[in-house]
């Protein structure tokens, strides 16, 4: 994962609540198998609509997207937070955010901000003209109006994002703990091991 | 000294957490992993790249389901069709090739077996009480029907359970909704799921795990169950589970790969345990009177936004909520439907019966049930039903169901996910409507421009029948 530390820029207003991941990437884009390639599809039937957000000409290479409550609702394809990379996004601003979609969107070192709606409503209405900035080691999010917000992120999550860690690998060194747990549960639940 | 008391969630987090960091963050061991071919071919990708093997194939099962086709795999001959779309096909191909050269079990897309992984889990006794399960698909929340915590992952936590067999995860908070009472008579499980949703809204369970608790779990079946967990993620929870008793035990013994024999028992005294203590305390509690649910379908783009089917469409300005009342504004314009008008009478040109949520042999039956001496409407242009697996197929069609589809006009299709998420060729045209027993009524999820009102078994049979939403309960018998 690459390191992740402040993302500057402009921000998408999308504004929209209960963004579901098959608004972000519907199912016909699913039959890849490859992580790449994926922004062409981002959004499709959004920007169907002329006049939407995405075609702004000044959100072109925007690195943020601002959202309502509860982005990224619905199934867990990871295809999703593959997209928005893939047209360059790096960061979501919303009030809430679904818990498949985070842990997805941390996979792939996309910052998920939760923020009140209140603080939400304030950056969009800023994003129509104006840059924004998210600073992970500080967790606050800036405008040029000295706005400042500050946000949680798990201090696990900050670490790997930070260090640009490799999650699969941090586990892999607790190799010990697994197996002597399994070792245990196998003497315990001998059940648990399916039929062949 | 007494231990505190704690939820079934709690207890079966805690016979599985590995290590427990400062944080709170816990390895989590993981006893089952489920892979189709749709949210799989990166992990087993990366873990090349990176030279990582496996762990634990044993504890994992892969079948395809997404991306497969319902019409017929075999040919008369005997050979097996190709499948047409080509990027469909590698797909498959990768699943195929991916399972078995990491020695995981793999039921192919003409086995007998084969089906949708939720469907097929606690089917061949591979889902078992008390077990953490995962797979890169959000209804996976469904096992929890049998006592398990099951969640949906995505495709790096594939990875990541692949290579190490755990997960790195906080503990959720803990949601109770309690529904006593009766259900009344042509109200199902899937009815109270959608009023469930509409009670707690599509966020409501973020965060949580929910227990599913009182009188009307308690008395109902195990695909009753799974429906009813299933959709758990539809109200923001990535997991929901009803505590294993008896109906469980029963429906599991003997399945293929459940335990057997001392095994068995063992095990059935272990689940016996998994309740939740009396005093344990829930974040949140939310209470529902069973007796009180009609049939439910929904109206918009989210699966909260249902009401009884002898309700009308809302008019936006029904909500307090100014972005509520703008996307319900959005959900109305895409679904064409105009405020005010009832529900009952919403005319459909198309019915799909089947996915996760409902494709089991008691969903075909209540379905049949209905049809059983009746025809779909002139008005329904495209009608299926495509069970949940080979084996409830087989079973529908020892029963006959089969032919009551048929006569009844619906085409009889092979095992699949379907139109429930239009990744195969079962598409609902855009601008067209359809009673569908999925899960989802996202813009676009049945194809570009569909329009899904989300229903029960017998309520996408009753709309068959009467060529509109309408209440089952004034068709049946």
């Amino acid at each position: 994962m690459d390191k992740v530390s402040t993302i500057e820029g402009r921000a998408i207003p999308l504004g929209l609540k209960n963004i579901d991941t098959d608004v972000i990437i519907p199912a016909h884009w699913l039959k890849t198998i490859t992580r790449e390639g994926l922004g062409k599809g981002a959004f499709e039937t959004i920007r169907a609509v002329p006049g939407n957000p995405f075609d702004v000409e000044d959100f072109a290479a925007a690195p943020i997207l601002i959202a309502g409550d509860n982005f990224g609702c619905g199934s867990s394809r990871e295809h999703a937070a593959w997209a928005m990379l893939d047209m360059g996004l790096r960061a979501v601003i919303a009030p809430s955010f679904s818990d498949i979609f985070s842990g997805n969107a941390f996979k792939n070192g996309i910052l998920a901000v939760a923020l009140p709606q209140d603080q939400v409503d304030r950056l969009l209405a800023v994003a129509q003209t104006d840059p924004i900035a998210i600073d992970l080691e500080a967790q606050t999010v800036t405008t040029p109006f000295q706005d400042r917000f500050t946000f949680e992120i798990d201090a696990f999550r900050k670490r790997c994002l930070i260090e640009g860690l490799d999650e699969v690998g941090l586990t892999l060194a607790r190799d010990t703990a697994i197996s002597d747990f399994e070792t245990r549960v196998a003497g315990q639940k001998p059940w648990l091991v399916p039929r062949t | 000294m007494a231990s505190k008391p704690r939820t079934l969630y709690e207890k079966i987090w805690d016979a599985h957490v590995v290590e427990r960091r400062e944080d709170g963050t816990c390895l989590l061991y993981i006893d089952r992993h489920l892979v189709h071919e749709v949210t799989s071919p990166q992990a087993f990708e990366a873990l090349r790249i990176a030279g990582r093997g496996v762990r634990r194939p044993d504890l994992t099962l892969a079948v395809p389901d997404h991306n497969l086709p319902t019409t017929a795999r075999i040919a008369p001959d005997g050979s097996r069709l190709p499948i047409a779309d080509e990027q469909s096909a590698a797909q498959l191909d990768a699943l195929e090739a991916n399972a078995p050269a990491a020695g995981i079990r793999y039921i192919d897309a003409v086995a007998p077996e084969q089906g949708i992984v939720h469907v097929v889990g606690p089917e061949q006794g591979f889902s078992l009480p008390g077990t953490t399960i995962v797979c890169g698909d959000s209804h996976t929340a469904a096992h929890g029907g049998i006592g398990a915590l099951a969640f949906g992952i995505g495709t790096s936590e594939v990875e990541h359970v692949l290579a190490t067999q755990t997960l790195q995860l906080r503990p959720a908070k803990t949601m109770e909704i309690r529904v006593e009472g009766e259900l009344g008579s042509g109200v199902t499980p899937k009815d109270l799921i959608l009023h469930i949703i509409g009670v707690i809204g599509t966020g409501g369970g973020t965060g949580h795990v929910i227990e599913y608790r009182g009188a009307v779990f308690e008395r109902m079946s195990v695909e009753g169950r799974l429906t009813v967990c299933n959709m758990s993620i539809e109200g923001g929870a990535r997991a929901g589970l009803i505590a294993p008793d008896d109906i469980v035990f029963d429906y599991l013994e003997g399945r293929p790969m459940s335990p057997q024999g001392a095994e068995w028992d063992a095990a059935v005294a272990y689940w016996r345990g998994l309740r939740t203590d009396e005093g344990a305390a829930f974040d949140r509690s939310v209470t529902i009177d069973g007796a009180a649910i009609a049939p439910t379908v929904s109206w918009g783009t989210s699966p909260e936004d249902v009401a009884p089917i002898s309700g009308h469409v809302p008019s936006p300005d029904s909500f307090a909520d100014p972005s509520k009342r703008d996307a319900v504004r959005k959900s109305l314009a895409y679904m064409g439907l105009e405020p005010g008008s009832p529900l009952d009478g919403i005319a459909i040109e198309n019915v799909f019966i089947g996915s996760c949520t409902n494709s089991r042999i008691e969903d075909l039956r209540a379905a049949a049930a209905v049809l059983k001496g009746r025809r779909k409407a002139d008005g329904v242009r495209w009608a299926i039903v495509v069970p949940g697996s080979g084996l409830v197929k087989r079973q529908a069609e020892a029963e006959g169901l089969d032919r009551i589809f048929t006569q009844a006009g619906f085409e009889w299709r092979e095992p699949g996910c379907s139109a429930c998420l239009a990744m195969n060729p079962d598409k609902v045209p855009p601008g067209e409507r359809c009673a569908s027993t999925s899960n989802r009524n996202f813009v676009g999820r049945q194809g570009p421009g569909a329009r899904t009102h989300l229903v029960s078994p017998a309520m996408a049979a009753a709309a068959a029948v009467a060529g509109h939403l309408t209440d089952v309960r004034n068709i049946a018998g």
